[in-house]
């Protein structure tokens, strides 16, 4: 059974489709990235399934449940955390507050203060940030927020983990880190959605990968069918004649 | 661990001054004259608002201005339990019943309300005001007939010993509040409300709750006001001064600290009293200059000031504040 599967999901903004009639699984303990040009519909897909939106229509199930309908903070509890395309760390509060935040609320069973700090202190040593616990959220590096992010979404002690565009406005270096990291996530047993434009990133960190343009699946497969297939390429670099221009 | 915080002096040197003070002021009506019993009970009564003004919106970021309305049906809760032909209840138990009316239109207000953002929630809530007053104002003048109430009197001492000890009761769950889960819950909304949705707050139930605590300090203090004022109609209860001037007195005293909060309730409606009784024509123009002054150089208020100084004398201090700026 995947851990969390898609039946025709869909969102309308206005007149809009913005996700329609995708149907996807992601499996347990695999990393499956969704790709897709801008405003293909991948973020309304992940707001989709961390109910911060409602799908209609469509469902989508986690571990084999319905969860549609749920609100976040349920879903969060349920085992389903996520990060944010623009980072969205509590800025005055103290890098350690920010993923103890996430031990204290996120947990389907609640956790005492003295496990909540411990597993902040440590989810802060796994993204390598426990030189910084007492200094201000806003006061790190973007790619330091995006550890954060990460940090406090484990705390929450997720089953998945949906990362977006973890890898965006990162250096070289920052990518190729991102990367073990992401690694080192599913050596801990996390299944790992992630939406991604870094290609270098996706193509060596991801199982499989699913592929949205206008909020349309119209491609899924390992890394190396999608970078052969002739759909793909032609939604990204565009038809024969548009190239270039 | 929240305990180093109880055991370092950044909390033991505050914990002494507030003990002196409030021995200072329960033994008040001892050695107080009348004029400044009835001056520190109005005094208090703003810090009371200011408080739980700041316990609420200081940390949620949601600008309400709501706080006449609950401040109000205290008023009115007492004036109809309280009427100058007799009490109809206890006063203690009337000023419970003010507090846990406010609160209770508050949590259903809030549950109807607060998943608007920003200037919308602050729109609505000065409405609520304008027709909670208009309803009041119907109701007197087409059902009940009555055109302003009285109130029975009370002994001032005593009226100064309730405001005395809801204010105690106020900054006292104020300070557990900040310190508890609930309170970092409200600052991580405060913060960035999606985020802390998907992390696993409940924001609706923690937004709520905290509104519904606040408005019951607001109430209660209303319950009791109500005795001093002695003369009630809906224009006295629901005066949109009281949803204004607690959003400037925390301004002024700044919210970064517990205390912030108090000293700018306290500094400003004691110059209020001193104005408005030594230059009644030019004293809302006064007030307009302290409080230009007080947003151009002062930004984070008088805390932000005294802290400015303490860091000064420490020659670079520790910067122990780092979460409360």
């Amino acid at each position: 059974m995947p851990i969390l599967e898609g039946e025709g999901v869909t969102k309308y903004f206005g007149g809009l489709a913005a996700v329609l009639n995708v149907d996807f699984a992601v499996e347990q303990g695999e990393v499956y990235g969704l790709i897709g040009p801008n405003g293909a519909g991948k973020t309304t897909l992940f707001n989709l399934i961390s109910a911060a939106l409602v799908p209609k229509p469509g469902i989508i199930k986690f571990k084999g449940v319905n969860i549609t309908g749920k609100k976040p903070y349920q879903i969060c509890r349920m085992g389903i955390a996520r990060t944010f395309q623009t980072v969205k760390v509590f800025g005055n509060l103290p890098v350690f507050e920010n993923a103890r935040l996430g031990a204290l609320f996120g947990t389907s069973t609640g956790m005492s203060a003295t496990d909540a700090a411990k597993e902040a202190a440590d989810l802060l040593d796994f993204v390598g940030l426990s030189a910084m616990s007492a200094t201000p959220a806003k006061d790190l590096t973007l790619a330091n927020q995006k550890r954060l992010e990460v940090a406090r979404a484990l705390a929450t002690k997720p089953e998945i983990l949906m990362l977006d565009e973890m890898m965006a406005g990162l250096n070289a270096t920052e990518i190729a880190q991102g990367t073990e990291l992401v690694n080192s996530i599913r050596d801990k047993g996390i299944t790992v959605f992630m939406i991604e434009h870094v290609m270098k990133a996706i193509m060596s960190v991801c199982d499989r990968i699913m592929v949205l343009h206008h909020g349309e699946k119209i491609a899924e497969g390992t890394p190396q069918e999608i970078a052969s297939s002739k759909k793909v390429v032609e939604v990204y670099l565009g038809e024969q004649d548009d190239a270039g221009s | 661990m929240d305990t180093a915080r109880f055991t370092s002096k950044g909390f033991l040197i505050p914990g002494i001054i507030g003990l002196v003070i409030l021995a200072g002021l329960a033994t008040l009506p001892l050695y107080g004259s009348l004029y400044n019993v009835v001056l520190v009970t109005t005094i208090l009564m703003y810090a009371i608002l200011t408080v739980s003004w700041v316990m609420f919106s200081g940390s949620s970021g949601y600008l309400s201005l709501a706080t006449a309305t609950f401040f109000g049906i205290g008023i009115y809760i007492s004036t109809l339990l309280l009427p100058n032909t007799g009490a109809l209840l206890p006063l203690l138990v009337v000023v419970l019943i003010g507090g846990l009316g406010s609160s209770i239109i508050a949590l259903g207000v809030g549950a109807l309300t607060l998943r608007l953002r920003g200037i919308y929630f602050a729109v609505f809530t000065f409405g609520l005001v304008i027709l909670v007053l208009e309803l009041f104002n119907w109701w007197e003048h087409s059902v009940s007939h009555i055109r302003g109430r009285f109130v029975m009197l009370v002994d001032n001492d005593i009226i100064y010993f309730i405001m005395l000890g809801i204010f105690v009761a106020t900054v006292l769950t104020y300070y557990f509040l900040q310190r508890s889960k609930f309170g970092l819950a409200l600052r991580s909304i405060g913060e960035n409300e999606e985020a802390a949705a998907h992390i696993g707050v409940n924001v609706t139930m923690v937004k709520v709750i905290t509104f519904g605590i606040s408005a019951f300090f607001m109430g209660a203090a209303g319950a009791i006001w109500a005795t001093k004022l002695t003369y009630i109609d809906p224009y006295v209860a629901y005066s949109v001064n009281y949803s204004f001037l607690p959003v400037l007195m925390a301004i002024f005293g700044g919210m970064g600290q517990i205390y912030g909060p108090v000293i700018g309730a306290v500094i400003f409606a004691y110059l209020q009293e001193k104005f408005q009784t030594e230059f009644p024509y030019y004293y809302m123009l006064s007030f307009g200059i302290i409080l230009i002054v007080a947003i151009l150089y002062l930004p984070n208020g008088l805390v932000g000031l005294i802290q400015k100084i303490a860091q000064r004398l420490r020659k670079g201090g520790t910067g122990e504040e780092y979460a409360d700026t």
